[in-house]
Parts: C-alpha cells; sequence; structure tokens
C-alpha cells in the first residue's frame, strides 16, 4: 500500500497534474493482414531492450484481444483501495450497462511486488445518458466517465478503454509485466509494448506505458520538452492530464486530431512533428498552404523534445520520431508483418529475416494500415534490390 | 455561402434607376458584399427594398454612387463613407456617418445616438429629431468640411469635442414640450459652428461655447446648407431662415490648454 | 418644473465677450523654493569650451558666460550635452541638497505637492510608470535541460521564431483526396512575424516623424511590424504600411477608407497602459502642418482624444466597430483592440475575443506614453505579467484561445522578459519605451513639454534633424535582432525549437519569492517544485 499512500501525499496543489519524466524502450508489431499472434514474440523483444528501462515500468498494448465483445468498451480498472473500487464501480454502474466484470487474470511473479487490484469490464453507455447529455457519440461518453474517475475519484484508475484491445501494465520490467499478465494467453493483429525508464520519483502502475485512452496506445521514448503548453492545449477540449505522464498528451492529442477532428492520421503525424517553416516555405502548392494551415491553428499540438512513439489504433500502427530525430526508431516490413522498435536486435526477435529494415526520417511518419499492404514512409528499396 | 448568394441573386431586380435589391432576412455581410461586387462592375444607383436592421450599408463603397433604402437601416449606416449618397426613407438608428469622410447620408425620418462622431466631410441630412452626442469630435480638413443639419431637436452633448466642420439645428418639429438641444452641449468645443434655431436654454451650453446671435454673414454662410436641406425635405427654406439663429463658436481652441502643471 | 425652465429661455444673447470661465483662471501664489533635481558639473580643466553642450541642450538650460554655466532647474538629466561633449568632461549627478528625511513624505511626493501649490494644474509624467513596484519578471525563472532531455543548439540546429497573428479555427479540415489530401479549411487574414517582437504604437505627433520612420523602416526590415498610433499615416512613412498596424482610436485623426486598408491589420485602440480610462490631447502648438495633414485637422488645432470611444459603450459596441472596420477592409485585415490591463482584465478579454476581435494588444500598467497625468499614470492598471497569465488562461478555460493572439505590452526590457511573457502565454510582444531608447532615449520622461534633445518626442526641427532615420533604424534591426538570437538561445536551452513549444508552457517558469496567490494567479510552481 506504499505506492498508494504516495499517490495520495502527491496530491498537493503543485504536484496535480505533475508528471514522471522517463527514458525508454519500445516496440511494436503488426499483422496487414489482421492475422493474430499471442505475446510472446512481443515480450521476447522487449526484453531484448531490457537495459533501456530500469524495471519501473513495462506494458503491453494488444488489438483484436477480446473478439467476443467487439462492441463493448473493455475498461481496465486499477484500484488502490477497496473504497476506490467501490467508488469507481458506483460511477460505472451509474453511467454504464455493466455485461461483464472480472478481475483481470494474473500470475504471481516475485518481481512484481504490491501490484493494485486489476479489474476489467465491459460496457456500454446507458443509453437514455446518452441522449440526457447530448454526448457527440458512445467514444466521447467513455472519454468522459474516463477523465471524471481519473481525476476525481481517489485511488482509481481507467488504464485501458478501448474495444477489443486492451492495455496491460505495472511497475516493473517489461518481460516482467508481461508474465504476470499472462500476455501468451492473448491473440492479437496488434502489439505494442514498453519498457521504462523513470528519471527521479518511483514509478506508478497507472504511470506505465503504453499509455491509452478509448482505442488510442502510445508507447513513447523520450522526454516531450513542450509537455506544459501540450497540456494546456489539451485542457481547452476537456482532456485531464492526470496520470503524471508526458506520454498521456501523446494520446490525447490523438484522440483529438484523429477522432474527434477526423484528420486522417498521415495528417496527425504532421501536426504532432511539423515540417519546419524553411521545409514549407519550399513546398509546392497547395500543399504549402497545407502545412502553414495545420501549423498555425495546432501551434499547441506540436510535440517537441526528444521523442520516438509507437501508436496503435483500431485500424493501425504508427511510428513517429521527433521532427529533429532526437530518439531511436527502426522500422521493418517482413511480408504482411510490420515491426517497429528501438533497436533493430528488438525486431531481429520478433523477426529473424525482415524483407526489409530502415530508419525513419526524423517527423516522418510510418503508417501501417488494416488491411492495406502499402506502408506509408517505407523506403522503396526493396523493390530496386530485387530488380537488381 | 454559396446558397446565400443564390438568394440575393434571386431577390434583384433591375429598374430604369439600377438595381432593386430584396433586402428581407439577409445578412449584412451578404448585402454589403453584393453591393461592392455591384459597384466593382459598374452599378451606380441602388434601391433596398425591405432593409431591416442591416449594419454598415454604405461602408467600403467608393465614389458617386447612389443607395435609397426603404425600411430601417442598422447602426454604423455610412461608416467610413467615402462619396456615396444614401437616402434613407424611413427612421435610421445609431451611428450614422461614422468617421465619414466624403458623400451625403439623407433620412426623411428620425436618427438615434452618436450621428457623425469624428465626421471629416460630408453631409448628413435628418429630417425629424436626433438623440445624444450627435456631431461629436467633427473636425474640418483643408477644403473638407462636414455638416449636420438637424430638422428637429437633439438631445444632450450635441457637438461634443467638436474640432471644425457645422452643425445645424432647427427645431422644425413638434417636440412635446422637450427643450430644442440638451445639456452639455459644445461640451468640449475647440473648434466649428453650431448654429441653433429659435430658443435656447442658456444653462444647457457648455462654458467651453461662446453664444451669439448670428451676424448676416453667417447666415448667408449656412444659407446653401439650410436651402438644401429644404429641397430634400420639402420645406420653404426662406421662412426656416426666417427665425433667428444662435450661433455657438468655440471659447478656446485650446480647452484645456491651462490644465497641466508645467 | 419644465415650464419653469423654458421661463428662462434665453431671448437676448450674450456678447461675444463672455468671461473666461471661473476654473481656466491661474492665481499666482508665493512661489516655494525647490531644489532642482539635477546638479549639472562639468571639469573646467578639461573643457575645452566648444560650447557644443550648450547647443545640444533642447531645454536651454546651459548658457554662456565666457564659460559654460547651468540652470540646474531647467536641467532633466537626458543626459544628451554629455553624450556629445568631446571631452567628456560634463557629469550629471542627483541633487545632493538635502531635505529632512521621511518615510512617509518622500522628496518627490514633496516637489510635487509643492508645483501644483504653485500652478493649480494636474501633473504631467512621460514614459512609463516609475514607482519602485515589484517587477515580477525578475521573480520568474526559466527551465533548462538537463540528462533527461537534450537542449539543442541554436548554433547547429534549426531554430524557429516564426509567429502568426490572428483568429484560427479550432480545428482544421482535411479531405482524402486521391492519394493526397486537400486542405479544406480557409484561414481568415492574418500576419506572419519573423519574431515574436513587434513595435508599440507610437503616433507621429507624440514621436518625431525620424523617429517613427525609423521604426516602421525597422519593422519592414525585420519582418515585424509598427503601429501608427492615434496619428495618422504621412506620406514618409506610407512606404512601410504594408508592415503596420493602422490604429484607429476615440480621435479617429486620419483615419479613412484608404487608411484602414493601408495596413497590415487595424486596431482599434481602447485604453493604454500608461492611462487606462485616459484620453490624449495634442497640444495644439504640436499640430504642425506635417501633424495637421497626416491627422486631417487644421494646423494649430487641440488634437483632443476623448477617453472613450464613443460608438463604444458597450461589449456589443465594439462588436459593431470591429465589424464596421472589417466591412470597409472587405475582411482582408485582422483587427486588433488594444486595452489597458485593468482588474478585470480576463473577462474583458474574453468579450473581444467574442465580439470579433483577432488580436488581444494587452499594455500592462508600465506602458509608456507621450503625456499622461501622473497619478494616472503610477496608480492604474496591473502589471502585464499577470494581464498576460490571466487572460491567457480565461480564454482556454473557455475553449477560445485560438480564436485571437495576444499580443503583450508595457516594461518588456531584455530578451529575457520576452521569453517570459511567451511563456505565460503570449504570443508576442510589443516594445515601445525600449525601442526609443534603442534612439537614444535615456528615459528622463519629459516627453510631454516636447522638448526632446534626442529628437525623438519633439516637432521642433531643431531637435528633430538629430535623428537620422537611416541610423536610428539600424539600430533597431540590431536590438530586435540581437533578442531573437538571445531567444533561440533560450529555446536551445529548454529543449525545444519552435516558439510556439514555450508559448504558454507555463511548467517551464518557476516563481521566486512569490507568494503562494500570486504563483496560482501567474499558473506557476514555485522554484524546489519539480516536473
Amino acid at each position: 500500500m506504499e505506492t498508494f499512500r504516495q499517490t495520495r501525499r502527491s496530491h498537493t496543489r503543485y504536484d496535480r497534474g505533475a508528471r514522471n519524466i522517463s527514458g525508454c524502450g519500445l516496440a511494436g508489431m503488426m499483422s496487414l493482414s489482421g492475422e493474430r499472434t499471442d505475446g510472446r514474440l512481443i515480450r521476447e523483444a522487449i526484453g531484448l531492450l531490457h537495459d533501456r528501462s530500469n524495471g519501473l515500468g513495462g506494458g503491453f498494448a494488444g488489438y483484436g484481444i477480446y473478439p467476443e465483445w467487439p462492441d463493448h468498451f473493455a475498461l481496465h480498472m486499477m484500484y488502490y483501495s477497496l473504497e476506490a473500487q467501490e467508488d469507481a464501480e458506483k460511477a460505472l454502474r451509474h453511467n454504464c450497462e455493466v455485461a461483464r466484470e472480472e478481475k483481470i487474470p494474473t500470475r504471481p511473479i516475485p518481481t512484481i511486488v504490491d501490484p493494485p487490484l486489476l479489474w476489467r469490464y465491459f460496457v456500454r453507455p446507458k443509453g437514455d445518458l446518452l441522449v440526457e447529455r447530448q454526448a457527440p457519440s458512445e467514444d466521447d461518453f467513455i472519454l468522459d466517465l474516463v477523465m471524471t474517475i481519473n481525476r476525481s475519484v481517489e485511488g482509481a484508475y481507467v488504464f485501458s478503454s478501448g474495444k477489443n484491445m486492451g492495455t496491460f501494465k505495472g511497475v516493473g520490467f517489461a518481460e516482467d509485466i508481461g508474465e504476470f499478465y499472462r500476455v501468451e494467453e492473448y491473440q492479437a493483429h496488434i502489439w505494442v509494448a514498453h519498457g521504462r525508464f523513470p528519471t527521479n520519483t518511483p514509478g506508478w502502475w497507472a504511470g506505465a506505458h503504453p499509455f491509452t485512452l478509448l482505442d488510442w496506445s502510445v508507447v513513447h521514448n523520450g522526454e516531450i520538452s513542450s509537455y506544459g503548453i501540450n497540456k494546456r492545449y489539451l485542457e481547452q477540449f476537456g482532456y485531464c492530464c492526470s496520470m503524471r505522464t508526458d506520454t498521456e498528451v501523446m494520446a490525447y492529442l490523438l484522440d483529438l486530431l484523429v477522432r474527434r477532428h477526423k484528420l486522417p492520421v498521415p495528417i496527425a503525424c504532421r501536426v504532432l512533428a511539423a515540417p519546419f517553416w524553411r521545409d514549407i516555405q519550399q513546398m509546392e502548392e497547395p500543399e504549402r498552404r497545407l502545412h502553414k494551415t495545420l501549423r498555425q491553428v495546432y501551434a499547441g499540438a506540436l510535440v517537441n523534445g526528444p521523442f520516438a512513439i509507437v501508436f496503435a489504433h483500431k485500424e493501425g500502427m504508427v511510428g513517429l520520431n521527433d521532427r529533429i530525430k532526437l530518439r531511436p526508431l527502426v522500422a521493418a516490413r517482413k511480408d504482411d508483418l510490420l515491426l517497429l522498435a528501438s533497436e533493430e536486435a528488438a525486431i531481429r526477435t520478433m523477426c529473424p529475416n525482415p524483407d526489409v529494415v530502415w530508419a525513419p526520417r526524423g517527423g516522418e511518419p510510418v503508417i501501417g494500415t488494416l488491411g492495406s499492404m502499402e506502408v506509408e514512409g517505407e523506403p522503396k528499396r526493396r523493390l530496386e534490390e530485387a530488380s537488381a | 455561402m454559396a446558397k446565400t448568394m443564390a438568394a440575393v441573386q434571386a431577390a434583384e431586380t433591375r429598374e430604369e434607376m439600377g438595381i432593386v435589391i430584396d433586402a428581407q432576412g439577409m445578412h449584412y455581410r451578404d448585402l454589403n458584399r453584393r453591393l461592392r461586387e455591384a459597384a466593382t462592375e459598374g452599378e451606380a444607383r441602388f434601391r433596398l427594398v425591405n432593409v431591416n436592421g442591416q449594419r454598415y450599408i454604405g461602408t467600403g463603397l467608393k465614389g458617386d454612387l447612389h443607395l435609397e433604402i426603404c425600411g430601417v437601416p442598422g447602426n454604423d449606416l455610412g461608416a467610413f463613407l467615402s462619396g456615396p449618397t444614401i437616402l434613407v426613407r424611413n427612421n435610421a438608428q445609431d451611428a450614422i456617418g461614422n468617421t465619414m469622410d466624403s458623400g451625403s447620408i439623407i433620412v426623411k425620418g428620425d436618427a438615434g445616438d452618436v450621428i457623425g462622431y469624428g465626421m471629416r466631410g460630408g453631409t448628413i441630412f435628418i429630417n425629424g429629431n436626433v438623440g445624444y452626442r450627435v456631431g461629436i469630435h467633427m473636425k474640418a480638413y483643408r477644403q473638407k468640411s462636414p455638416v449636420i443639419v438637424i430638422g428637429g431637436a437633439a438631445g444632450d452633448f450635441l457637438g461634443e469635442y467638436m474640432a471644425g466642420g457645422v452643425i445645424i439645428l432647427l427645431g422644425l418639429s413638434e417636440r412635446n414640450g422637450d427643450p430644442l438641444v440638451g445639456n452639455y452641449c459644445a461640451s468640449g468645443m475647440h473648434g466649428g459652428e453650431i448654429y441653433l434655431r429659435g430658443k435656447v436654454d442658456p444653462r444647457h451650453i457648455s462654458p467651453h461655447a461662446k453664444i451669439a446671435q448670428t451676424k448676416p454673414t453667417q447666415i448667408e454662410h449656412i444659407r446653401p446648407h439650410i436651402a438644401e436641406f429644404c429641397t430634400h425635405f420639402g420645406y420653404d427654406a426662406d421662412k426656416v431662415m426666417g427665425e433667428p439663429f444662435f450661433r455657438l463658436t468655440p471659447v478656446s481652441h485650446r480647452p484645456y490648454g491651462a490644465k497641466y502643471a508645467t | 418644473m419644465m415650464m419653469k425652465e423654458r421661463d428662462l429661455l434665453l431671448e437676448e444673447p450674450q456678447t461675444e465677450e463672455a468671461e473666461e470661465p471661473l476654473h481656466e483662471v491661474r492665481v499666482a501664489t508665493t512661489p516655494v523654493y525647490y531644489p532642482p533635481e539635477f546638479r549639472w558639473t562639468n571639469d573646467q580643466e578639461r573643457c575645452a569650451r566648444c560650447k557644443r553642450c550648450i547647443h545640444q541642450c533642447g531645454w536651454k538650460a546651459l548658457r554662456w558666460e565666457g564659460r559654460v554655466v547651468a540652470d540646474d532647474s531647467k536641467c532633466v538629466g537626458c543626459h544628451r550635452c554629455e553624450a556629445f561633449c568631446p571631452e567628456r568632461c560634463i557629469t550629471i549627478l542627483p541633487n545632493p541638497q538635502a531635505f529632512k528625511e521621511h518615510g512617509l513624505w518622500s522628496v518627490g511626493h514633496r516637489r510635487n505637492l509643492w508645483k501644483q501649490a504653485e500652478t493649480g494644474g494636474v501633473l504631467l509624467a512621460g514614459m512609463g510608470n516609475d514607482l519602485p513596484y515589484q517587477v515580477l519578471w525578475d521573480h520568474l525563472v526559466l527551465d533548462a535541460c538537463q540528462v533527461t532531455n537534450p537542449s539543442i543548439d541554436p548554433a547547429r540546429e534549426p531554430m524557429e521564431l516564426r509567429t502568426h497573428l490572428g483568429r484560427k479555427p479550432e480545428a482544421v479540415e482535411v479531405r482524402q483526396n486521391g492519394d493526397g489530401f486537400e486542405l479544406v479549411t480557409a484561414l481568415e487574414p492574418g500576419i506572419e512575424l519573423s519574431t515574436p517582437i513587434v513595435f508599440a504604437a507610437m503616433s507621429y505627433g507624440s514621436i518625431s516623424l525620424p523617429a517613427q520612420k525609423s521604426i516602421a523602416m525597422a519593422a519592414c526590415e525585420l519582418g515585424t511590424l509598427w503601429n501608427t498610433g492615434e496619428g495618422g499615416l504621412h506620406d514618409e512613412v506610407r512606404p512601410f504600411a504594408n508592415r503596420a498596424i493602422v490604429q484607429c482610436a476615440s480621435g479617429r485623426f486620419g483615419v479613412d477608407v484608404d487608411y484602414l486598408n493601408s495596413g497590415a491589420g487595424v486596431e482599434i485602440k481602447i485604453g493604454q497602459g500608461a492611462k487606462p480610462g485616459i484620453g490624449g490631447h495634442l497640444p495644439g502648438e504640436k499640430v504642425s502642418q506635417d501633424v495637421s495633414e497626416t491627422r486631417m485637422i487644421p494646423v494649430g488645432s487641440d488634437a483632443l482624444s476623448p477617453a472613450p470611444q464613443h460608438d463604444i459603450y458597450s461589449i456589443e459596441d465594439l462588436r459593431q466597430l470591429i465589424f464596421a472596420i472589417k466591412e470597409a477592409t472587405n475582411y482582408e485585415k485582422p483587427v486588433s483592440v488594444k486595452i489597458a490591463a485593468v482588474h478585470n482584465v480576463a473577462a474583458i478579454a474574453s468579450g473581444m475575443v467574442r465580439a470579433g476581435a483577432d488580436i488581444l494588444y494587452l499594455d500592462g500598467f508600465r506602458g509608456g506614453t507621450g503625456a499622461a497625468p501622473t497619478t494616472i499614470r503610477d496608480h492604474f492598471g496591473i502589471p502585464i505579467e499577470i494581464a498576460i497569465a490571466v487572460v491567457d488562461q480565461r480564454l482556454r478555460d473557455e475553449g477560445i484561445r485560438n480564436q485571437a493572439s495576444i499580443i503583450a505590452a508595457g516594461g518588456i526590457r531584455s530578451s529575457a522578459d520576452v521569453a517570459k511573457a511567451i511563456t505565460l502565454g503570449a504570443d508576442a510582444v510589443a516594445i515601445g519605451t525600449a525601442a526609443l531608447m534603442a534612439l537614444g532615449c535615456t528615459l528622463c520622461q519629459k516627453c510631454y513639454t516636447g522638448r526632446c534633445s534626442w529628437g525623438i518626442t519633439t516637432q521642433d526641427p531643431q531637435l528633430t534633424r538629430r535623428l537620422d532615420p537611416n541610423v536610428g533604424a539600424q539600430r533597431l534591426v540590431n536590438l530586435v535582432k540581437a533578442w531573437s538570437e538571445e531567444l533561440e538561445e533560450m529555446l536551445g536551452a529548454l529543449g525545444v525549437n519552435s516558439i510556439e513549444s514555450l508559448r504558454g508552457s507555463r511548467e517551464r517558469l518557476r516563481g521566486i519569492q512569490l507568494d503562494r496567490t500570486t504563483l496560482e494567479v501567474l499558473g506557476v510552481k514555485p522554484a524546489g517544485v519539480g516536473a
């Protein structure tokens, strides 16, 4: 319960909205054709990046793991006390039809100590409340609920809230966390994983990666130097940064840009890692006007400072670097597999002989879309090699 | 937007005198844009019917254009006006001729507050009564000297801060016991002239203005403006000119010159 | 009651020779001697007897009596004579003449009181509030990167200061179009700045033509903005109008459709930090032929700017004027609204944005002026630091921050102040006093006399000819370039390479020696509290 007390103590005036900073390792794999695999490979890959983390946080997200619940939001919850569970469940039942609730299956691991209570719920918003609150969509309704619980129910955190996907994370080395959550028992077409190296305060369970919101999940290496303004920008749209990790702004930004503002994913990437004005000046119209407009309107959404991220959503997986590439990211293709990781070695763990391996340029996204064999950002080199 | 434009065009007809625009339900932005477009295409005469509350009519138009307005135009009629002549067949609202440069605005009915604020040139003729702060901070510049002629009575602060030009207040209409001009007339006046026809309560006049009976040469000076007023609204100019006028001029061109410790 | 008044109706007009009203009359009182502020001295041994100091003094404080003799009571401490003394033999000292010390009655209070007892007039002052209020800039410090994230070296990696002023939508609509993307959203007209530093509004009339031309030329060269103030646009600065904000204030001097369309944007001036709620008087003596043409008023006429804009008595009236200007400019110019930072500035700013303002120009209580009643200058309004913080937060709380840009002004002394202003939430800052100092101003605060020996705040051709616009422009360009370079250094230390990543990023600021409430208002944590 030490962790819980720490959490509570840190909720002083100035600590609210503060965050831990961290270095990290990350990995992601996706089957473009939607074929599902279990979590063993990704666990091995992130295990290989052991030295990029320090045992204070690790986690996984899998897409396609709950095929039997395609239309229900799978809420993964952490509770630091039974009272917290009681309060959070009250809020859940008040707002949602809960179709199923259960403990998240775990296995005891010596290195994983003091886990919070871990539960999951498959829910849908209550129809009459949807109408009453004039929520634009079920997603917005759930988003609002997640924000409310995270902000106001002491000791309760929603750490996963998408459909047919789930996040498994906590304090420990990533491979141990995978072991603890039994990730080998889930089948997913996209897996992302993260090993964390928080620099100052001890890591805490909800602050581990992936950071998720609705269908979004983000794993992140680096520190967002623009966190202060990104957070305040998001607050304007009702996002409350309560997880004390700079990565959460990334998830919220994606939700805002892609789900709410309906920007295509490549355009959203251009917002997060915007081209320099000098480069924009050299573009041809109408591309120049597009980029000028994006930078002006979304100035508060520019993510500055070192970052490499892999984010996933129900339709695909994306890798993205900051615009001057201050963090590493490697990508690879093999048949219908798209692989991303901090180091090539992690990729080779998942796929020993990829067709092509490349390091994406700063600010240039790698975008894999479910059902399409075309990966944006992939070099044409493979074809050249084939013809040579 | 395309939809609005279509509506505008459907409501337009052409008469011998020019274009007739039915402004029923139109937003001022659409109406004024249509006017600017038509003016650019060379149209010079417009009749706007069913006007009701549309603001800024005439703003941004330049040159010798004629607009006739049927209905009550919105505030800031002819703001920054630069050339056109606007005839309003009904009452008009506040802030007519705001910072007007040249042109003419003729209102058959009453008008509201703050008419001709900062006006530098051109003429405004109001047949009826006007509200507060009319002719505030009018100024003259080179050959430009703005003129406001009011047929009825005026509210408080007529000619406040006046720095140039001419205001003529005729008091022709029935005033139901209200005075010709409200309180603080010519407060801060430091240029220009105000002519008041008929009786004036000196307590309504600011100490910043001198009050004098109008001399014959001065009467001749304003005769053309009164004659034009009478032409617009059908009065007998000689009859109007028959009554005595009082003339207000500034005590000093520097009303606050001695205000500061130096 | 009505009838009684009517009985008094004037039948016999007063004569033209009406008596001067009592309040205009000044009664001479027994003068109280009070010692001058400065003591002018020169080293007789070194003095070359060149008389240049006598010539340079615009205040006529020096005369020749076989040697240079000073009338200390006329010396304002502007140091013009000293700057031009070839022998460097002039020293201007604070007058050591001692008064009995008093904790309540400073010598300044006593001096002002005596002056008013003598003249019966309102005290005037130039430049900004000079009272020793706490300067919040000096209690805010910036963060820097160490270990966990890298600083960036601006000398070798790209740094972006480019800033866009104007209204932006909340979201951009982009349509997939074949392989590419099509932009559906069209931005409203805005202004692009190469650096987030613009020049504050200073009218021709309040400053000399060479001074305004220096600023205008510098703004064009730098790719930033200058501001006409309420003085119209003189032909000599018209070529630089594409980088001007043309101001429309209560006196409407020089305002017509062409003027409104000539600049990069239009500004409605409601108030000024140095004199919130107060209009302006440019005395008739200063309305020369040139000033007359620019302001479009007769020569020698007082140019009175009323305290309020008389077509704006309420927020909906502001909307009316904003859109009058938009109509007059065919919606092609962004409209800025300038206000003095006052107690309720956040709510007012929100109203301004909702009224259609594209740019909010906030002027803090240390902002400069050519002339203001001292009482107003020194005791009205709030610091710009506070104003930026509360306005930025309020607009964010209401979700309308994107709808307008914030220009902050009033006491920006260095690039550090610029960086802190932007970190608190400003899009750009405006510099007025700092710009004049680049032109030579030494802050003697006598602008209102029109005798500025540096040729800045005067219309006397003998004095204005001292300022060469080419030299002045170069000095201003130097200043802004140096500050911009320093801004890049600061961004680099903060580990970001674009100014928008600093804008509003209060997490990167910490307060020192500030009380809890002030920190809360500023939205800044105290030093010692980490991330």
